[in-house]
Order: structure tokens, then sequence, then C-alpha cells
């Protein structure tokens, strides 16, 4: 009867059994283990990935294109849209890109501000990773742990600049606004809060059996595939690669403040976990650091090819009006010359090379974008693995769609 | 408050002078069942979809108003919620999962990226608007839009389901 | 303060870069003229020029062995590509293919050009790093310039039925296309 027929199925070859019936799966791009919109085809051999390849563009928003038709300034709104997590690492970078172009020097003030806006930005880059990646391997609630330390953060942020999340906060040569008084009591305080939250998140993951089951020895990508393939960040200090942008080539004020740069050496979803969160800590103690050392003073460059004049002098003085007006519907000029900015962003290298020759929009402006390398070796990292550890893997290596796409 | 809901709910005119368009008692008990019980699908592709997840999230919860099985299945979800920009290769895709969700179903265009297109309306690969490929009842302007914005979205959505003016309703009274 | 001119700035915001990399900037310059010869066509040095990193303009050949003797030399070790992009001069030769390495273990960062006329084909770097297929099928899609020798040169950011090349100078920014089914899975691209 059934039995029978069960048994024969049971006693046979496993290969032969699947011999000329390979499924081939299409996950995406709307899928919720997809974050964002990709695309994954995968020949299946029952539960095995054999083989798969991986597509996006479904973001594609022509930002390459938009830099070459739109002004220096106007542009800046389009940059937090790129890694849309930490969007004020974004406008730093691309702040600092056009300042080098240029040849100004911010004020202090703005450096360290700057310095506690793209750590905070790592903090809940980090905390949307891990939270995410929980979430797909079944622990719910660390989400949404991780998820309300996120809402207090946006609201600081909202203090500062108005918006949580797309904050275009940085402006060429200085801040949007200034900080509100106080600000940096606060910030201190919700570090203290933080810390807090991550001890408890750390005790409900690391030692627990279920999640080093499902990500010991998972998605794991080598040292030397990490240097071929272009891993940077997170990533790749997970596998062994010691390089941090913040230590090993400084800018603003990272020669100045002590921190730890973790990495550990298996290269599987448990040690990018681990570097994750000992990352938090780190950028936690980087705050409270820089959060000391603000001190009151100005926060715009006095270079007036970009000084944005103040209300009070465009509303009374001619002069003010109209260079206020030539600003904004012309824009400055940034001489002739090509730069490529980096920066250690949440993910990895992020940076921006721009091609300047002399006029008010760029010539040519590219976005380095840290996902778009990773995703390319997802195919060679989750060969011969489950469909369930593919999914814990793509998670791992957060990969975020505005990123890759731009 | 709720008086003031009994008096309208099963009267001709609304108080601004619109008509409402529910008018046997069954119906309007189908369609408060139906606004109290949405279940979303959320098509979340950029920046709006962190702040949908927000709003999924315990800070903003949108469970309170009854939206809290999330399905990610169109054959399984009757709200189809676009947050986030919706591009050349994407509105294809769009349509089909549009197409193999069952009637009544409903769509709130969160962000406005997804209403118009936002400050890509000039690029050579940016859909203007989802409403040029699916029906739309719903738009939430921001960019993006605050979790408050969007319950409010949702609230609305409500209130023109309870009215019987959303799209899905009209074509199943024709 | 006008800072107009930027051929004197050192740029504090990041580190001095010149002062700490132009000795040994020059000694690679001039180990590559010594090795390569008439392979290496020019080398702009900051600051003289408006750049941060020297630029060393390659012959399209030679570019290959350029980049596997950068990355394996022990006095060059620029083994991380950080970045793979082209830029569109509207004169000829038309397009630039810009190599930006990094090295992880000297940290310093260098940046390696090569000049294309319009129909002509590049090598891929696949050979040197395997992360540049992406990089190269999207300079493919935004650019149309061809890499022989790559595996799988097809469309990656945008629909494979499109029409155009986005990123040149000559194609409009409004431009459109619709399709209405969605692009399918190909199953053929699962057996290699």
């Amino acid at each position: 009867m059934s039995d029978t027929k069960y048994k024969s199925v049971l006693n046979r070859d496993p290969d032969d059994l699947w011999e000329d019936s390979r499924a081939i799966v299409n996950i995406g791009p709307i899928h919720p283990a997809m974050h964002g919109a990709f695309r994954l085809v995968a020949k299946l051999n029952g539960e095995t990935i054999e083989n798969s390849y991986g597509e996006f563009g479904y973001t594609h928003r022509a930002k390459e294109k938009m830099g070459e038709n739109r002004t220096y300034h106007q542009y800046i709104v389009y940059t937090d849209r790129m890694n849309y997590v930490s969007a004020m690492i974004n406008n730093t970078v691309y702040a600092m890109a056009v300042e080098r172009l240029m040849g100004i020097e911010v004020p202090e003030r703005t450096i360290w501000i700057r310095m506690v806006c793209s750590e905070m930005a790592r903090v809940i880059d980090h905390l949307v990773c891990v939270g995410i990646n929980a979430v797909d391997i079944g622990a719910f609630s660390y989400f949404l742990y991780g998820f309300h330390e996120r809402e207090e953060a946006y609201t600081l942020i909202e203090r500062l600049c108005g918006s949580r999340l797309t904050t275009s906060f940085t402006r060429i040569g200085g801040l949007m606004a200034d900080a509100p008084e106080g600000w940096e009591k606060d910030v201190k305080a919700w570090v203290k809060r933080t810390r807090k939250t991550i001890d408890e998140m750390d005790r409900l993951l690391t030692m627990n059996r279920i999640w080093q089951k499902r990500t010991i020895g998972v998605g794991v990508i080598t040292k030397e595939q990490c240097i071929e393939y272009g891993f940077s960040g997170p990533n790749a200090r997970g596998s062994g690669l010691d390089v941090d942008l913040r230590r090993d080539q400084p800018c603003m004020f990272y020669k100045d403040v002590e921190f730890d740069v973790p990495y550990a050496k298996e290269g599987d979803i448990f040690s990018r976990y681990l570097v994750r969160i000992e990352e938090i800590r780190q950028s936690l103690n980087i705050i409270t650091q820089c959060a000391d050392r603000i001190k009151p003073g100005p926060i715009w460059c006095e270079d007036k090819r970009v000084r944005i004049p103040d209300k009070d002098v465009v509303y009374n003085t001619m002069e003010g009006m109209i260079h206020h007006f030539k600003f904004f519907m012309t824009g400055f000029e940034v001489p002739a010359g090509e730069t490529y900015t980096q920066f250690e962003a949440a993910n990895g290298e992020f940076g921006f090379y721009i091609v300047s020759k002399g006029s008010s929009k760029a010539h040519r402006m590219r976005v380095r974008g840290p996902s778009f390398w990773h995703f390319q070796a997802l195919p060679l990292m989750v060969r011969g693995l489950k469909v369930a550890d593919m999914v814990a893997t793509f998670g791992s290596i957060n990969v975020i769609a505005g990123e890759i796409d731009r | 408050m709720f008086s003031e809901k009994a008096r309208w709910i099963g009267s001709e005119a609304m108080r601004d002078g619109s008509t409402g368009f529910l008018t046997t008692r069954l119906e309007q008990f189908i369609s408060w069942g139906r606004k109290n019980a949405l279940w979303p699908l959320p098509f979340g592709t950029s920046c709006c979809g962190i702040e949908m997840m927000s709003t999924l999230a315990a800070d903003y919860d949108i469970s309170r108003f009854g939206a809290e099985v999330v399905r990610f299945s169109p054959r399984q979800s009757d709200l189809l919620i676009v947050a986030g920009i919706v591009n050349l290769k994407m509105a294809p895709v769009l349509r089909m999962i549009y197409d193999q969700m069952s009637d009544p179903k409903w769509v709130i265009s969160m962000g406005s990226c997804a209403s118009s297109g936002n400050g890509l309306f000039d690029s050579y690969c940016v859909l203007k608007g989802i409403d040029t490929v699916i029906p739309v009842d719903v738009y939430v302007p921001g960019c993006p839009p605050n979790p408050e914005n969007l319950l409010h979205g949702l609230l609305g959505l409500q209130e023109k389901i309870s009215r019987g003016d959303t799209h899905a309703q009209r074509r199943q009274r024709a | 303060m006008e800072i107009t001119d930027i051929r004197n700035y050192v740029p504090t915001t990041f580190g001095d870069w010149v002062p700490k990399f132009g000795e040994l900037w020059k000694a690679q310059i001039s180990t590559l003229r010594h090795r390569f010869g008439d392979d290496i066509l020019e080398a702009r040095m900051p600051p003289e020029y408006p750049t941060d990193v020297p630029i060393i303009y390659v012959k399209k050949e030679s570019i290959l062995n350029v980049l596997s003797f950068m990355k394996t030399d022990s006095a060059f070790e620029y083994n991380f590509l950080s970045d793979l992009t082209a830029t569109d001069e509207s004169v000829e030769p038309r397009f630039e293919l810009v190599y930006n390495l990094f090295s992880t273990t000297k940290l310093v960062r260098i940046r390696l050009k090569v000049r294309l006329r319009d129909d002509e084909e590049a090598a891929t770097a696949m050979a040197v790093w395997p992360g540049a297929n992406w990089a190269e099928r999207e300079i493919f899609d935004m650019f149309g310039i061809k890499f022989a020798g790559h595996p799988d040169l097809r469309r990656i950011l945008m629909d494979i039925r499109y029409v155009g090349h986005p990123l040149r100078k000559d194609f409009p920014l409004k431009a459109y296309q619709i399709f209405t089914e969605p692009e399918l899975a190909d199953p053929a691209l699962l057996d290699g």
C-alpha cells in the first residue's frame, strides 16, 4: 500500500531521487527575507542550494545621473536616501568630499557634532541589522528591543534637525542648524540606556544554544575571499581582515578619541554578530567622549562661496538677498579636480568619487556603496547550504537596497 | 463622539453634505468588520519601508487598529501598503502582485515617492506615481512619513471603507 | 579667507596625505616607469594637479599586467580594489576607466585610469579580482563599454530589455521606457 511506496522511496539514493528534477526557485523581489527588493534565483537539490545568482535594480533611482544635473547643494537631499538606516553618515561623507574639492576647513564644533551623529547612525544601523537577522532566524523580541532604542535615537535626531530618518543635516562648510541646549546631556543619557539594552540583548542571544547552532559555521567567507571581493566593514572584520578606516586613515578627530576595533577570525554569521555588538559598545564610548568635548562656537566656515547667509542678513540687506538668490538658484562653483573620499560607514567603506570640471554641477558623481560588493559574494557563501541558512546569511551581510541600486 | 457616529452612519447625508454609499445595514456591518481587520502586505522597497517597520514595531503599534496580521503573500492579504520607490523594473512586479490579491483589496500609497515620484520625478527610471499602474485609495505624503502619518492614513482608509467610498467597494456595487 | 587656488591646498580635514605618502608615491611611480616603460602614459601627482591621490594613466593593453604587479609586489601591495568605475568625457578618447586601489597593509591609496574610445573593448579585471564582475557589468549597463573575457556581460541595474546606456552624456535624463511584463528568471545562468 502506501507503506511500500514510501519504503522504496527511502531506500533509493538521494541523488538518484532528485535527478532531472532540481527545483529552480525564485526568491524575491518582494519577500520578507530579502530586505529591500532583491531577487535570488536558486537551484535547489531538495533543500540544499546548488547554485544561485542574485539580481537587483528594483530600487534604482538614477542618483548618479542626478548628480550630474543637480547642484552640489541640491544633491545633499539625495545622499541620505542611499544607506537610509544610517543617513547621517552619508551626509557627512558627501560634505567631506565636496569640502575637500573646495579646500574648506570646517570649525571644531561642526566636526564634533558630525562625529556624534555618525556614531549614532552607526549604532542604529547595527541595531537594525542584528534585529532583522534575529527576526529571520526566529528571535522576535530582540527586534523590538532594538527598535525601541532606535525610536529614542530618532527623538534625539528629531530635536537636532527636525526629521527622523532622512536627515540632510550637513551642509557644505557647516551644518544645517546648531545643536539645541542640553542636547549633549540627553545624548549621554541615551548612551547609558542603550548600553543596558545591549547587555540585555547580549545575554539573550550570545550564549543561546539555538542561536549558536544556527549561526556558527554558517555562511563562511574567508579572509582571502574578502580581499578578492572587496569586503569591508564588519563583514570583513568578522573574517579577520583588520582594517578600520576610522583608525587606519583617520579623518575628523578620530585620532583624539580612544576606541578599539573588534575583529573575529571565523567568518561565519556568529562572528559578524559578535563584531557588530562589540562595535556598538565602542561607538557608544566614542559618543560619550565626543559629547564631553563639544564646546560652544561657530558651526559655519566663513568662506563666502558656501556660507549660506543668515535670515536677518537676507531680509534686511540687498547683498544678503542677492547672495541667497544666487546660492540657491545657480549654486556655487567648485574648482576643477577629482577626489575619492571614503569613510567607515556602518557597512564598510562608503565613498564618493566626484569629478568636477569647474562648474556648479558635478561632471561625475559616483557612489561606492559597500553592499554592492557584499551582495556579489552571496552565491559563493550559500553554496551547499539550506534555504534557511541562506536567509540567515543574507540578514547578516546587511545589504541595504539604497546603497546597491543608488 | 459615539452618538455622532451613530447619527450619520444610518442617514443619507454626511455632516459635510456628501452622501454615503452604503444603503443597507448589512453592508454597513460588513464594512465595519472589514475595516477593523485589515491584513497588510508591506511592499517596502526603500526608506519608507523602514518607517513602515517602525509602525509595525512596538512604539507605534499598527495592531491597535486591527492591522496586526502582516502576511507577505498577496493571496493572503487585502491591504497593499506600497512604501518606497517603484521604478520601471518593479512596476510589472507591482501590477502582478496587485492582480494576485483577491477582492476586496485596498492600496495605501505611502510616501511621496510612491504617490508621485518625489524628487526623482525627472529621472529615466522612476514611475511617476503608482496610480499610473494600480488604483490607489489613500495617499500618505511625507519623505518618509512619520509613523503617525501612516496611522492617520490608515484611519482615513478605515473611514473611507465605512462610507463605502473605495475603489474595491465601487467595483462590487457596479 | 578666500581659498581659490586648490593647488596649494593640503587637506587638513583628512590628515595630510602628500607629506605622509609623497615620497612613497614618487618611488612607486618611478618603479613603474622603469619596469613598464611606455605603458605608463602619464602620472599626475598632487599637489601639482588638483587631485588627492596620484593618477596614473596606463595603456589599455597592459592594464592587467600593471594591476597584478601592483597587487603582489612587496613595494606596492595594492591588494584591495576599492572601486571600478568609468567617466564619460565628451571628447575623444571618450571614456576613462577608473580603478581606485587601496593597500590594506600599507594603508595608502592610488588611482589608475585607462582611456578608451567609443567602440573599444576593455580587458576584464576578473583575473586579478573576482569581485570586479559586477562592477564591470554595471559599467557595461551604464556606459556601453564591453569587457573582453567577461563570462556574463549583461545588464545589472536596468531591465534586460532596456535600450540605451543611461550615464552617457548624450542620454537624456527624462527618458522613459515601459515594460508590461516582469523580467523572468533565467535558469540557464544556473548551469555554471
